[in-house]
């Protein structure tokens, strides 16, 4: 067993009392060979990210630790290594990248300096010989203009670089066994792609162990040799990619995978001609105002949403898909009215919202409703479920019996038990939460419903579920919908017609099966080609 | 509620500040039944010491009784306290909310008043309000509010440019609720806690204010209090230095128990890893 890098055996990690479970992770197997990339997938809470700081001797002690098992690095046992023994591993001979790159770097530092540190505590060269060594990483990992890069602060960088720049110190002494934590659910999907490519060639240099921890299929398709699946801190499942992917055994598994939305799209609908909602030439601009008393620079300004024109007819679901920063939430908020557009109609039926001030706009809220992205932001925690559900009503004038009745029917249409009246948001989970914003959204029998990445912050299992109720109601109420996301996946399978934007301006538009089959566009193209996992999608669909 | 007892509960010192204060609140409210009459009320026996003709902590020049001006000072000192920073938060949150919420320009001239109040030493300010508006229980009530509501407000408008932009305020703006009820039904309940802390702790600053300017004689001559007390004494400390002593640890003790309780409430309210489990 030598031959192996990596062996974890029996290992239990156990968690605080009073915590859900007693153990984090139990009774984990795995090993992993030079060469070799091994994805753990799973969840939110099954012990993924545990087991990777526990390899590094970084659990959060005492509460958190490592109970019995042995994790053997190399023929040693790092559950029994000493504190300086682990800083000399850590860094030189496992090291490890994070999911989101501006909270790993020190913000205070250059990142010539960063990288710099590894060296000085790991390596005995020269100043010089150091610097030199930096800005060759920086140049391995395909930075433009390394020698800038050195001399830069984090915030200076995209997303994107930041993530480069980790990797480079991570790989500055070219580690045995690299350790990724969801490296790229930070990044945009053009990005991700870039670096997903880029660790494969990194280790295909370096011969080191990758051990990836990530939540996304498609990711796990893409880069892994084997894979291991982890539910509630146990190993459900293990193999090669193309058994774990292809012929799962588990029915945890299987059920996973299943919930995974193809990139086949669904099945065009019938649909009506009739337009409910229709933006024109809509304008927004952030910023650009001056300072108080006119002093000082004017500050910059962004233009979040230029020119957009759009339509959304009755009964269909529109999809706004687009990178971070191209503006989508914006579009969305400026149609809600949650932001005032600097210029454009929107038209409502026959009325133009744009120009409606506050109190002309009341009425009509009751026609447009939203459904918001983060379900722990979204409820406000000192308000009970029943009341947060009934006040929509309320204010448009309905009694308090009446609507409150009525939020009762919405739990159970949105699938949640009527008891939840009576409770506070923090008891329930992210789903259950989100179940109660569409239900808040619902309840003033909305005609349209616009729907701002109401499931990225989701797990994928919890994400078919709530996309599957959305369908229900959308068929049940007739609803016209738009949806925002980033998720070509999730598009796919919701979207009639979808319009893909860029830097605030929609470069294309179009029925969702032409532009998955022929995107028109250049960025379109992209998009769809950074889409992780397509030859499995392939394979699964032929 | 239960839940919240067991977390303040949890931390010792804040439980032994909750009883010490319980003591002086019993103190303050049984005054007028241990110590009947007059506090200003002089005898036979001026400067005893403590223990000495019945004195249970002594008694001053004129033979006034230490431990009876020490009761009635404890309910004026909890009276003043709690009053003025009632005040004080109401004026604050008034401030802080419109401040934080509409943000632009009622943000600028609202910060930019509290700045002007703020810029004032505080206790210098309020011996020029109370000289100003003649020393009376009113007044010292009045100067320690206008003193203590910016630091209120700066707090509340924070809380408020935080919470504007959460998902459920836009949520609220969407089902068509109006300003005001946003503030005060949706907004206002997720900042009571960090209030509630900064409240408690500005009962002991207010302690402390009336204390210090009934010693430079700008307390209600008509009422007695700790700082009077200590004012009285202060030119005999060498010869009876029960005069000063006493009320001086009763100010101490309570600002004290005060503390360790608005400590203990922020540890109970915020505790940062209940969210999001």
């Amino acid at each position: 067993m030598t031959d192996k890098l990596l062996q974890i055996s029996n290992l239990d990690i156990v968690l605080p009392e009073g915590s859900e479970r007693d153990l984090a992770v139990k009774d984990l197997n795995i090993d992993l060979s030079p060469g070799e990339t091994l994805c753990i997938v799973g969840e939110s809470g099954s012990g993924k990210s545990l087991t990777a700081r526990a390899l590094m001797g970084l659990l959060p002690a005492p509460h958190v630790r490592v109970e019995k098992g042995t994790i053997s690095f190399c023929g040693e046992d790092l559950t029994k290594a000493s504190e300086p023994r682990m800083r000399q591993i850590r860094g030189s001979e496992i090291s490890m990248i994070f999911q989101e790159p501006m909270t790993a770097l020190n913000p205070v530092m250059t990142i010539g300096v960063q990288i710099d540190e590894v060296f000085r505590y790991h390596a005995d060269m020269s100043k010089s010989e150091r610097r030199q060594r930096a800005i060759e990483l920086l140049e391995d990992v395909q930075l433009p203009d390394p020698k800038q890069i050195v001399a830069a602060y984090p915030h200076e960088l995209s997303g994107g670089q930041r993530q480069r720049a980790m990797i480079a110190m991570a790989l500055a002494l070219e580690p045995k066994i690299l350790i990724a934590d969801e490296p790229t659910t930070a990044l945009d999907v053009t990005t991700q792609a870039q670096i997903l490519k880029l660790i494969s060639e990194m280790q295909t240099i370096h011969k080191s162990g990758v051990l990836f921890i990530t939540h996304d299929f498609g990711v796990v398709a893409d880069i892994a040799d084997r894979v291991v699946v982890m539910q509630y801190g146990n190993v459900v499942e293990t193999g090669t990619v193309d058994k774990v992917l292809n012929k799962p055994e588990h029915p945890y598994t299987k059920a996973l995978i299943a919930s995974v939305p193809s990139l086949v799209p669904r099945a065009p609908r019938s649909r009506s001609d009739q337009v409910v909602l229709s933006g024109d030439k809509i304008q927004k601009k952030f910023g650009g105002g001056k300072s108080l008393f006119g002093l000082g620079k004017p500050n910059r300004f962004v233009h979040a949403v230029k020119d957009v024109t759009l339509d959304l007819r009755r009964g269909e679901t529109l999809g706004v898909v687009g990178e971070s920063g191209s503006g989508k939430s914006t579009l969305a908020r400026c149609i809600i009215r949650l932001l005032d557009s600097d210029s454009g109609n929107i038209m409502l039926d026959d009325v133009d919202i744009r120009a409606l001030n506050r109190a002309e706009m009341r009425p009509l809220r009751t026609k447009i409703q939203m459904v918001f992205q983060d379900p722990f932001a979204s409820l406000n925690p000192r308000i009970k479920v029943g009341q947060i559900i009934s006040q929509g009503p309320i204010i448009q004038g309905q009694s308090k019996e009446k609507a409150e009745s009525r939020a009762r029917e919405l739990l159970d249409i949105v699938g949640l038990d009527e008891r939840a009246f009576n409770r506070y948001p923090h008891e329930f989970s992210g789903g259950q939460r989100q179940r109660i914003g569409i239900a808040r959204a619902l309840a003033l029998d909305p005609e349209i419903l616009v729907a701002d990445e109401p499931v990225s912050a989701l797990d994928v299992s919890i994400q078919a579920q709530i996309l599957e109720l959305l369908d229900q109601i959308r068929e049940s109420m007739n609803l016209s919908m738009v949806f925002i996301t980033h998720d070509l996946r999730v598009a796919a399978q919701v979207c009639d017609r979808l319009a893909v934007m860029r830097y605030g301006e929609i470069v294309e538009t179009g029925a969702t099966g032409k532009i998955f089959e022929n995107p028109q566009h250049s960025y379109t193209k992209d998009l769809l080609a950074a889409v992780p996992g397509q030859k499995w999608d392939r394979k699964v669909a032929g | 509620m239960a839940d919240f007892w067991k977390r303040f509960s949890r931390n010792r010192q804040a439980v032994l500040g909750l009883i010490i204060l319980c003591v002086v609140i019993f103190v303050a409210a049984i005054a007028n039944i241990i110590y009947p009459g007059d506090p200003f009320l002089y005898s036979k026996f001026p400067l005893s010491a403590p223990g000495e003709n019945g004195f249970l902590l002594g008694s001053d020049s004129i033979g006034r009784d230490v431990a009876s001006g020490i009761a009635h000072g404890a309910k004026t000192s909890l009276l003043i306290g709690l009053i003025a920073t009632l005040a004080a938060v109401f004026i604050g949150i008034i401030f802080g909310a419109f401040a934080g919420y509409y943000g632009g320009i009622v943000d600028d001239i609202l910060m930019r008043v509290t700045e002007v109040f703020q810029t004032i030493p505080s206790f210098i300010f309020a011996i020029l309000l109370v000289a100003i508006m003649k020393p009376s229980i009113e007044s010292v009530v009045i100067a320690i509010t206008v003193v203590s509501w910016p630091a209120v407000a700066r707090l509340v408008r924070g809380e408020f440019l935080g919470l504007k932009n959460r998902e459920f305020v836009q949520a609220c703006h969407t089902l068509g609720m109006s300003d005001i009820r946003i503030m005060l039904a949706e907004i206002l309940p997720n900042c009571l806690s960090p209030i509630i802390v900064i409240g408690s702790l500005m009962v002991a600053t207010a302690i402390l204010i009336e204390s210090g300017l009934a010693f430079l004689g700008l307390g209600d001559p008509n009422v007695m209090s700790w700082g009077f007390i200590i004012s009285d004494g202060r030119s005999m400390l060498r010869v009876a230095w029960w005069i000063c002593t006493f009320p001086g640890i009763a100010i101490l003790i309570t600002v004290l128990a005060i503390n360790l309780v608005g400590e203990g409430l922020n540890d109970a309210l915020n505790p940062r890893l209940r969210e999001r489990n």
